[in-house]
């Protein structure tokens, strides 16, 4: 059986979706054949609408849904934004996918690279200072970490009714119920993604904020640890590792962008547009530290900041600047990204990032 | 897939458009093609837009048309299956207890059962219509838990057994995007995004919504708004906004306040954020300078 010409753009049109980067479930596919021919369809204008409304792409993506429609009915390109590289998902996370977001402004510092490692070797082990904030973080963590209510329901007061351990107790004390045993929701620790910027204007800080991750992985449920600079480094396996000592060592190898420059936007745009991060960040709370202080533009540091805050449950930024009571963010990214974030605070200590993570749940936005 | 080419009447977008106008909606193209086609399709409409775009709205509308009863289920963090679904009402069944003695006595009859919004919405499917608003508000977990409803329209309760619905009820969710809905319920969905009206339209339901209002009254306080939504405000007025502002300035202005100035007193109807207004501050005469009539 061919298909008859007329119906090909139709059958065209969910694959060209996808590899644009767009879901098109077939169910969708089914649903917009159907709606076409509800619609009659009397012109063009009434397909594009099915497929909009069947497929719904959200407003910023508009734009590019409409331009794979008109590539696919009507044959025409039209320079709009399409997804390039930074929605394309990066094979692996070694240096080779993250070529792209290399500052152009740095030199090639391969010929150092002996005693680069030497260095931050002795770096990471230097975190007296940072000692007593992540035993404070460990103490602490279990309890003070955001929580969410879980739909299990587990035996404890207040809460709803529990018949069958009221049940069970009649049957004890021959018929009478002296309490009624009630069950409540249970509390799970809400996932706690960690992004620690390690660019050159961080260096100060970053070895503290990193034995505080190390504290975080060991004392949280569900934490993930990423460095930001020029490249986007998970360390969270380094981490899982007992002794802090050998899990910043460790850490310290697989990160290769210290003290370079800082491409927070395009970082952090590379993190979401991997599905199984993002998808961890949906309902986590979010916690940066850095100083934001930007080479990219700040449309891009912006966007994903904006996307961020609808995925998460909360967003955190430490800023080292922040320590200063009367700071106001100067930079274009960082006054544009204050009203979408649940809290600046400060980033100065290890210390005050101790503190700052474990009060959050109270600062935490009422919604 | 069953399709239905007319429910209640309405034959086409046309035919929606024309039916909520009557229900005083106005609704534009793409919003009366999504409604008729979630309908026809049998799926549920998700509506997704800046607060205050009439999305709930949209919904009462519809509930209108299809001569249905409403049933809301307003979502906020941390709700739960006896919000959503169905409660048993233990007081009243341990006083069943009491008083039975001896005798048997049916603890899970009707009469024990308190349904909420999800279950009544299947026990009556053709006379109800369900309105899940504000899902954003609630917890992934509780989105997870809907998803399944919206495939199966089917409950079960330990003690009763499954209830189905006899046929899948009309469903309108509605989402202000504060976070990201997740894709699977997307995909289930007929999907519109409610923008701002332009402003021929958002003038024309200020004079729907608000009898008082002029309508040389009513243009100059869209274009106001219009100007307003342009500035990067914390809260940018939505269309419930328009039609309080215009009615507060038209009221003070009856009572004698001259034009520039009865919008410029009536503002905090249109903003509520003290931040937007200091950061407007003095530009405000400015911006509404123009509308005077």
């Amino acid at each position: 059986m061919t298909t008859p010409r007329a119906l090909a753009p139709f059958l065209a049109f969910p694959p060209a979706l996808r590899a644009d980067g767009f879901a098109a479930a077939p169910e969708q596919t089914e649903a917009f054949l159907a709606a076409v021919g509800l619609l009659g369809p009397r012109s063009l204008r009434d397909v594009r609408l099915a497929a909009r409304a069947v497929f719904g792409p959200g407003p910023e993506r508009q734009g590019a849904f409409d331009a794979v429609f008109d590539r696919v009915f009507f044959g025409r390109e039209i320079a709009a934004p399409m997804p390039g590289e930074s929605e394309e998902l990066p094979a692996a996370f070694d240096s080779a996918g993250f070529e792209a977001l290399r500052d152009p402004g740095e030199t090639d510092q391969s010929g150092k690279q002996a005693t680069e490692a030497e260095r931050l070797a002795r770096r990471a082990l230097d975190g007296g200072s940072a000692g007593e904030a992540a035993r404070r973080l460990l103490r602490r963590a279990a309890r003070d970490l955001p929580r969410r209510r879980s739909r299990r329901l587990a035996p404890g007061r207040g809460g709803v009714a529990d018949p069958r351990r009221a049940f069970r107790m009649m049957l004890r004390r021959d018929g009478e119920l002296t309490a009624l045993p009630t069950r409540r929701r249970r509390t799970r620790q809400r996932r706690v993604l960690l992004l620690v910027d390690v660019s050159g204007s961080m260096k100060a800080a970053t070895d503290g904020t990193l034995r505080l991750a190390h504290a975080l992985v060991q004392a949280g449920e569900q934490v993930e640890v990423f460095t930001l600079g020029t490249r986007l480094t998970r360390i969270t396996r380094a981490l899982a590792h007992r002794d802090p000592g050998a899990a910043l060592v460790r850490a310290s190898g697989l990160v290769a962008d210290w003290d370079g420059g800082t491409r927070l936007g395009e970082a952090l745009a590379v993190f979401l547009s991997v599905p199984c991060f993002a998808s961890f960040t949906r309902g986590a709370v979010v916690i940066i530290v850095s100083d934001g202080l930007e080479r990219g533009g700040p449309e891009a540091l912006v966007s994903a900041v904006a996307h961020l805050r609808r995925l998460a449950w909360g967003v955190l930024w430490l800023s080292p600047l922040a320590s200063d009571p009367a700071f106001r963010p100067e930079t274009g990214a960082m006054r544009a990204i204050l009203p979408l974030l649940d809290r600046l605070g400060d980033g100065g200590s290890p210390m005050a990032i101790a503190d700052e993570v474990l009060g959050f749940a109270r600062h935490a936005r009422q919604r | 897939m069953p399709v239905r080419r007319s429910i209640a009447g309405l034959d086409g977008p046309g035919a929606v458009a024309r039916a909520m106008r009557d229900a005083q909606y106005i609704a534009d193209e793409g919003l009366a093609t999504a409604a008729y086609l979630a309908l026809a399709l049998g799926k549920p409409l998700l509506l997704e837009g800046a607060p205050g775009v009439g999305k709930t709205e949209a919904a009462k509308a519809l509930a209108s048309i299809l001569g249905r009863e409403l049933v809301r289920l307003q979502c906020y963090e941390g709700i739960d299956a006896s919000a959503a679904l169905y409660e048993w009402n233990f007081p009243r069944q341990m006083l069943a207890i009491r008083q039975a003695g001896e005798s048997y006595v049916n603890l899970y009859a009707d009469e024990y059962l308190i349904a909420r919004p999800l279950l009544l919405a299947l026990q009556l499917p053709r006379q109800r219509l369900l309105l899940i608003d504000e899902i954003d508000r609630a917890d992934h977990e509780f989105e997870a838990f809907l998803l399944e409803f919206l495939s199966d329209f089917a409950i079960s309760i330990p003690e009763r057994g499954t209830i189905r619905a006899a046929e899948p009820p009309v469903v309108v969710l509605t989402s202000n995007r504060t976070r990201e809905l997740h894709e699977a319920l997307r995909r289930r969905c007929v999907y519109h995004w409610i923008g701002y009206p332009d402003p021929a339209l958002e003038a024309e339901i200020v004079m729907m919504r608000a009898s008082t209002v002029a309508r040389a009254t009513a243009e100059r306080v869209v274009a106001a708004v219009n100007r307003l939504r342009a500035e990067p405000l914390a809260k940018p007025p939505g269309v419930a906004e328009t039609v309080e502002w215009a009615e507060a300035a038209t009221l003070l202005h009856e009572q004698g306040a001259p034009w520039p100035r009865a919008f410029a007193r009536a503002i905090g109807v249109a903003l509520k954020d003290q931040d937007d207004l200091a950061f407007l501050g003095p530009r405000l005469d400015g911006l509404l300078a123009d509308a005077s009539p």
